[in-house]
């Protein structure tokens, strides 16, 4: 893979309506934190996707090992008892 | 003149503007100096498109002839457009765009946030949805002249040769034509000379803080509201009416 010249790499996470979550919506390359908001604005929410937008610097993110999967990620298998499914959903929840 | 040939001829004229600058940024789909960039200078162009979609229309409305948007963008002469010669100037390099679209936002977001109070509904309306946009064109741009004025020697300089060839077109922005005064007089258009200082503030604080130094050059070139253009109107007409002279009627 080429080196990346296009200035430094940005993550960009949109929300979608007040008070939701933040999701990862890909990157963008800018030179300084009002470049890549307005990127992020122009490449990511032209649809009418958001109503707020966090960037990251990508070099900020600290990633989990592939080779960590099994020791990070296995022992969760099998405790059916975390997921919240015994639970009755209160009537008019949406957001749970 | 009457009031509905003055608000047509007044419609026509931010139409046009908003139509030939859209050409020009559109003409750096593919080109932009990176991939956002590309696409930030097609969106705006976008929003040009739609806000004289809406002007044009609204014109042919007014006019009561059954002319339509696409009638009136793609079917007049050279001599029947009447944009400000700014608008027209070449994209030039990418410097060059930044600076022409600095001084066309800044006049566009005092023109729009007077239009927003137009007597005539319609405009109001339009006005009300160009300012958002006029806004992000306005930061969009200045954010970039930051860049180019306090970056390297040479952007510098290349921002700095944009602003002094693009100067002598600016003054054409404040001009009042019969139209004009009459559309001011009907609290329907807006004061342009009253927006030049204004305006001449706002332009020399953000260059002032890009290190650009502002051109003393006091000769303005105009004509284009009138009807006269330089010769890169012709060009553009040519690119952009051609599919439309070709095949009459032809649709999507």
């Amino acid at each position: 893979m080429s080196t990346d010249t296009q200035l430094d790499l940005w993550e960009v996470f949109i929300q979608s309506r007040p008070g939701s979550h933040y999701t990862h919506a890909g990157s963008v390359h800018a030179s300084d934190n009002q470049m890549a908001l307005q990127n992020a604005r122009d490449i990511y929410t032209r649809r009418n996707e958001g109503t707020s937008i966090w960037v990251v610097p990508a070099k900020y993110v600290s990633a989990s090992n592939a080779e960590d999967a099994g020791m990070f990620f296995d022992p969760s298998n099998d405790k059916m008892y975390r997921h919240p499914t015994f639970y009755v959903m209160p009537e008019g929840a949406k957001q749970i | 003149m009457t009031k509905q040939e003055a608000l047509y001829q007044y419609l026509l004229q931010l139409g046009d503007n908003a139509l030939i600058q859209s050409h020009r940024l559109s003409e750096w789909c593919s080109k932009g100096p990176i991939l956002e960039e590309d696409l930030a200078l097609t969106n705006i162009a976008l929003d040009y498109i739609g806000r004289a979609q809406n002007l044009l229309h609204y014109a042919g409305e007014v006019e009561g002839k059954g002319q339509s948007a696409d009638q009136l963008a793609y079917r007049r002469p050279e001599h029947q457009y009447y944009n400000n010669l700014i608008a027209e100037m070449p994209k030039g390099d990418f410097a060059f765009t930044i600076a022409k679209q600095l001084l066309i936002s800044t006049y566009e977001l005092l023109l729009y946030t007077e239009l927003c109070h137009s007597k005539d509904e319609t405009l109001a309306g339009i006005a009300g949805k160009a300012i958002k946009e006029v806004r992000y064109h306005w930061t969009h741009s200045r954010d970039w002249c930051y860049r180019l004025g306090k970056g390297t020697v040479l952007s510098n300089e290349l921002l700095q040769q944009a602003v002094n060839d693009l100067w002598m077109y600016t003054g054409e922005q404040f001009e009042m034509g019969a139209e004009e005064e009459l559309m001011l007089k009907e609290v329907i258009g807006c004061d342009n000379k009253a927006l030049q200082n204004k305006w001449l503030e706002m332009v020399e604080t953000v260059l002032s803080d890009s290190n650009i130094k502002i051109p003393t050059a006091t000769y303005n070139q105009s004509g284009g509201r009138k009807g006269i253009h330089t010769e890169n109107m012709g060009h553009i007409l040519s690119e952009m009416q051609y599919l439309q002279r070709a095949y009459p009627e032809a649709i999507w």
